[in-house]
């Protein structure tokens, strides 16, 4: 392997890609996840998983990773904008970037922030609550005589508030946006998105990004409206 | 002065690997120690550069464009020959240079056109495995097409640019000499002046087109790849940039102009739209493959056509008037250039043009459309396919041969040529005048020489399409590369050559006093007023049909332009930086010699041969009549200082090999 | 001619590379429909010539949308509103009475300005001179051109990378300011070609290298360079690239 790689813009390239689909795969399961309160069934199969996740080691080592590839994610992001900013120092006068490219596609760094900055909010209403401080709301409970934190009923609580909700609701908007070009735009960098795939790749691409955001998104709409029990 | 042309004695067939065989050679460690100049990076240019660099010469190359990718070269479309015979359909070396002499209407030497056949083969090896994509069939293999004047596929294409593919190959083998330090790129440089030390090219003078400067170089060599002059005419297929202040600088100290009056109107180019009209477009001659050309056989449906009361789909068969099938039935829309381009003149002024200005003929593919519609009808088993389902897939295959040219078409013209037949008429394409070289391609000044369009030497009267690219390609790869060797093996005792003479000095200031004195004349007119002045006289009158008169007419009016023009001239800007209204004056400086000495030419030759047509000579058909008992020789025009009063030498034309005919293409 | 249109144009002028500089309005009347952009400017030029003007210096050659020279950034996009052709392919029909029109240089560190709409972009030729070439020297013993056979489909392929004009449309407007689908391109044609195999990796490597050294920006896949490339280059080929450019560096 030669030494350049380390410098080239094109390994900026693939670090994004890669742990932007590290980042999916992540999005997959926890949607999956979260999904579960829509059994109906109190929060139980959802606070199953949950203790699973939360106490399964070859899950918290992941977790690291998770977190190290978020960082690599954001790091790169940033090095990537400001050195795309530098390419061009004397700006035109008149644009029309709208001509031929999609405002997300432009945009990507400032989504990006968004879904940061929601992050933050969200980590302290859920992560930071089970790792480090303590839930809020009825803290336990049994089941198949295990004795479990009861995530089901924090969610409740925080999506009580309407504000929050709308944060969330915004924060997914975001998410939408970043994975309709994160998402192909991953392959393409990889160089996967040729001939005969680039559409599949991009069929999915817009299909994974609404169904993942309106997942998330339908979740503390349904509990502000009391649709799950 | 004698012009000696060196041409080797033996057979034809064996002079080349004779001349290779006992031409001297120059040892790697002294090759090192010699610097070549390169003017121009051209077909010619760029693999001259490329080749000469590989030798182990130290190459300076100019270009004045951006990046030496952007010769005009790059525009060339449909082809470049080869004698490959791939097609198996008779083809062979002598057949190529047999058709190339005949379609220069026997004004070429013999000897050069055999070497360019010669190589012509060696051409596509070197180019397939530089990585140029030339058109392949499904097999895999190479695909040829045919071009006017022959009877046989031998052209190799890459859709409808040959010519970028083919640039852009000679380009990278340049850009891999430029990389390891071989050859030192000046681009945005543009030379102004030979110098000429002991009577031997020892560099020149040129302008960084950046800064300004006026800077000096010297070589042991310097080879001039120029191209042609076609914008004498301001309208031309050239582009804006083509010039002749190069070739002709090293007229003036004393390189031989050959057969100036030797120009090739080309006959597909879009029609001129208006006054405000910069240059022209051609459309590639590949093109009379597959289009018929025609205009209307009566003349109420011609002025119908013209007032837009009738469009040309209306009109049937029986009411058109295949002009060149009619008059050339063996070759039909194949003839060579100069014929097909008389011919729709000949049409034109008859009142039978299809335009606004009544300077346009018809260039049809409805019948293409069709026969290739078939085709593929029955090769996708479709035995009961509508009309329209056949036209439909004949216009694919069209497209997919010639997509580019069609929506150049339609950029230009704004109708769509897959609906409605084209509109073309003829057009300032190629010089095949120019520098006289001898065999060894140099020029009557020991150590210039000069290669591509830029020299007189393979095309006689008329150039064959395709045929450029195949002659820029060889003398850059395979000619200059032996020759240029014979005469710097008696340079390796010469050492580095100073800048630092009286011949430089001289040189510099000479360009420095005729730029200042451009720059501070107070007029008040624009460079492209007087350009365009003296276009329109040299189209008017030594353009597709010339007489004695006109001739002399000419003359007199081009020297008044050139008084006019320095006296009047304006250039605004500042010298020491980028100037492009500089630029275009430097080079009109030259237009306005050139085009004297180009009508000069015209009204030497009595006789018409090729693209030179003198009315007063012609046959009763209208075909041009040779004198070839007076006019088969090369006229070398010698600089006397004074542009209006050159001097003449001849160069005798021998012909051993072929006997010589008048031409038909009946 | 008369009943032409009535513009207003707003050009960049820039008296050389270090000098400062600015938008400066021009009113142009009597524009034919049927002249081309560069037309148009010529007129222009000519007119500030007569009024003992500077005139504004433009890159232009072939001005048949071949050699790439011309360049310029016309109401917000390169080589102006249509698709599939250069600046000097674009007439004056698709522009109405009574518009005003932006014109100003390619924008990107690695294009320096020349003067006025005149870039420099020498950093092209810089990469090609990096690895855009095969390594075969003139010799006319090279083996014959039908020894190789290439299958059409990749002979294509190789041909519709190879129409890359070089005129830096990419560039200029990608948001970036990445170079990738020009060396995409490039790199795409050798690599399609079985010509091009032995020096693969090198090739691909160096290039890249060369083109990171010239100061454009990173690929973010927008993808307005495809859209706005005069001859309709495809970014797939900036994906053949990033797999050349992976592989080339995984292989030991």
């Amino acid at each position: 392997m030669a030494k350049g790689i380390f410098k080239s813009s094109l390994t900026k390239k693939y670090t994004m890609a890669l742990t932007g689909l590290f980042l999916i795969s992540f999005l997959v399961v926890h949607a999956a996840i979260n999904a579960m309160i829509f059994f109906n069934d109190g929060g139980k199969t959802f606070n199953e998983w949950g203790h699973f996740m939360g106490t399964n080691l070859i899950v918290r080592t992941m977790e690291i990773g998770l977190f190290a590839g978020l960082i690599l994610h954001i790091v790169d992001g940033l090095v990537l904008y400001f050195q795309n900013r530098a390419a061009r120092p004397v700006k035109y006068a008149y644009e029309k970037p709208s001509a031929s490219s999609q405002w997300y596609s432009r945009s990507m760094a400032i989504l990006g922030t968004l879904i940061l900055l929601f992050l933050v909010i969200h980590l302290k209403d859920f992560w930071l609550k089970t790792r480090i401080t303590e839930l809020t709301g009825n803290k336990h409970m049994y089941i198949n005589g295990v004795w479990m934190e009861n995530l089901y009923s924090e969610m409740r609580l925080v999506f009580s508030e309407l504000w929050v909700v709308i944060l969330y609701v915004v924060g997914c908007f975001s998410l939408f946006w970043h994975l309709l070009h994160g998402f192909r735009s991953a392959f393409q960098s990889m160089g996967w998105s040729q001939g005969q795939y680039k559409e599949i790749i991009g069929l999915s691409g817009d299909a994974f990004s609404v169904v993942i955001s309106a997942l998330f998104a339908s979740m503390p709409i349904a509990m502000y409206l009391n649709l799950v029990h | 002065m004698e012009l000696i042309n060196k041409i080797p004695d033996g057979p034809l067939d064996q002079k080349w690997t004779k001349y290779k065989n006992t031409a001297r050679l120059v040892n790697p460690a002294n090759k090192r120690s010699i610097e070549v100049i390169v003017v121009g990076t051209g077909l010619a240019g760029s693999s001259a550069a490329a080749s000469l660099a590989e030798m182990g010469y130290k190459v300076k190359a100019l270009c004045f464009q951006d990046s030496p990718r952007r010769a005009h070269s790059i525009a060339a479309q449909g082809g470049i020959n080869a004698a490959k015979n791939y097609m198996n359909d008779g083809d062979s070396t002598y057949r190529l240079f047999y058709d190339t002499i005949k379609g220069g209407d026997y004004r070429a030497r013999e000897a050069n056109v055999h070497r360019l056949a010669e190589v012509s083969a060696n051409i596509i090896d070197q180019c397939v495995a530089q990585g140029v994509p030339f058109a392949r069939d499904y097999g895999g293999l190479l695909d040829n097409r045919s071009f006017g004047g022959t009877q046989v596929s031998r052209t190799f294409y890459a859709k409808g640019q040959t010519g970028q593919q083919l640039l852009l190959g000679a380009y990278s083998a340049m850009s891999r000499q430029i990389g390891k330090g071989n050859i030192q790129l000046l681009n945005r440089h543009e030379m102004l002046d030979l110098v000429v030390v002991n009577g031997k090219a020892r560099g020149i003078i040129a302008r960084n087109l950046v800064t300004g400067a006026i800077e000096r170089h010297s070589a042991h060599a310097v080879v001039l790849c120029t191209g042609g002059y076609g914008n004498v005419f301001f309208l031309s297929t050239n582009a804006m940039g083509s010039n002749v202040t190069a070739a002709w600088r090293a007229h003036k100290r004393g390189a031989l102009m050959a057969n100036p009056c030797f120009t090739q109107i080309h006959p597909t180019c879009i029609p001129v739209s208006g006054d405000h009209q910069s240059k022209l477009t051609l459309m590639s001659e590949s093109l009379r493959n597959d289009g018929r050309i025609w205009v209307p056989k009566f003349k109420e449906d011609a002025e119908a056509i013209r007032a837009k009361r009738l469009k040309p789909t209306e009109l049937t068969e029986d009411r058109r008037d295949y002009y060149l099938e009619r008059r050339y039935p063996a070759f039909g829309n194949l003839v060579p250039r100069d014929v097909a381009s008389r011919a729709a003149k000949e049409r034109c002024d008859a009142g039978f043009g299809v335009n606004a200005t009544g300077e346009a003929v018809y260039l049809d593919f409805a019948s293409a459309f069709e026969r290739y519609g078939k085709q593929q009808a029955t090769v996708k088993g479709l035995h009961n396919a509508t009309q329209e389902e056949i036209i439909a897939l004949g216009k694919k295959v069209v497209e997919e041969k010639y997509g580019n040219l069609f929506q150049m078409y339609e950029q230009i013209v704004a109708e769509n040529p897959y609906e409605t037949p084209m509109m073309i008429y003829p057009a300032v394409h190629y010089t095949m005048g120019g520098l006289w070289v001898d065999y060894e391609l140099m020029t009557t000044i020991p150590g210039c020489y000069a290669a591509g369009e830029a020299n007189f030497s393979d095309h006689g009267a008329n150039r064959l399409g395709a045929s450029a690219l195949m002659q820029g390609l060889a003398d850059g790869y395979f000619v200059l590369p032996y020759t240029i060797g014979n005469y710097l093996a008696d340079e390796i005792r010469t050492g580095k050559i100073s800048t630092d003479t009286p011949e430089f000095e001289e040189a510099e200031n000479r360009i420095k006093k005729q730029i200042e004195a451009l720059t501070q004349n107070n007029g008040t007119t624009p460079v492209d007023h007087f350009h365009k002045k003296l276009g329109k006289i040299m189209w008017d009158y030594c353009g597709m049909a010339r007489n004695e008169e006109g001739l002399k007419f000419a003359i007199s009016e081009i020297q008044k332009i050139r008084e006019d023009f320095y006296k009047n001239v304006r250039i605004p800007g500042a010298i020491n930086g980028m100037n492009p209204e500089l630029e275009k004056a430097l080079r009109v400086a030259d237009f306005l010699e050139l085009g004297e000495l180009m009508c000069k030419d015209a009204l030497e030759r009595n006789e018409s041969c090729g693209g030179h047509f003198r009315e007063e000579y012609q046959t009763e058909e209208g075909e041009a009549q040779r004198v070839d008992d007076v006019y088969n020789f090369v006229a070398a025009w010698e600089y006397s200082g004074n542009p209006s009063t050159p001097n003449l030498h001849k160069e005798a034309l021998v012909y051993e090999n072929i006997k010589v005919q008048s031409r038909s293409y009946k | 001619m008369e009943n032409g249109m009535n513009l207003t144009l707003k050009v960049w002028r820039q008296q050389n590379a270090e000098a400062p500089g600015q938008m400066v309005e021009y009113k142009l009347g009597n524009v034919s429909p049927d002249m081309s952009f560069l037309e148009m400017m010529d007129v222009l030029n000519d007119e500030l010539i007569r009024r003992g003007e500077d005139s504004i210096a433009f890159d232009h050659d072939c001005r048949e949308g071949i050699c790439g020279m011309c360049s310029m950034f016309i109401n917000g996009e390169a080589h102006g509103p249509n698709r599939g052709v250069t600046t000097c392919q674009l007439h004056m029909r698709s522009f109405k009475d009574g518009d005003t029109i932006f014109i100003e240089p390619w924008r990107s560190a690695g294009f320096p300005v020349i003067k006025d709409l005149m870039v420099d972009r020498s950093a092209f030729d810089r990469i090609q001179q990096a690895g855009g070439f095969i390594s075969v020297n003139t010799s006319g013993r090279t083996m014959d051109a039908n020894a190789i056979p290439v299958p059409k489909s990749d002979a294509d392929k190789a041909f519709d990378a190879a129409t890359c004009i070089g005129c830096g449309a990419c560039v200029a407007s990608c948001p970036n300011g990445s170079a990738m689908l020009f060396v995409g391109a490039k790199v795409s044609q050798f690599a399609l070609l079985p010509q091009g195999q032995p020096e693969r990796k090198e090739r691909v490597e160096n290039m890249v290298k060369q083109m990171d050294a010239e100061g454009f920006g990173n690929c973010s896949n927008i993808g307005a360079c495809e859209v706005q490339c005069p001859k309709s280059i495809s970014i797939e080929n900036i994906g053949r690239m990033n797999r050349e450019y992976l592989a080339a560096n995984l292989k030991p």
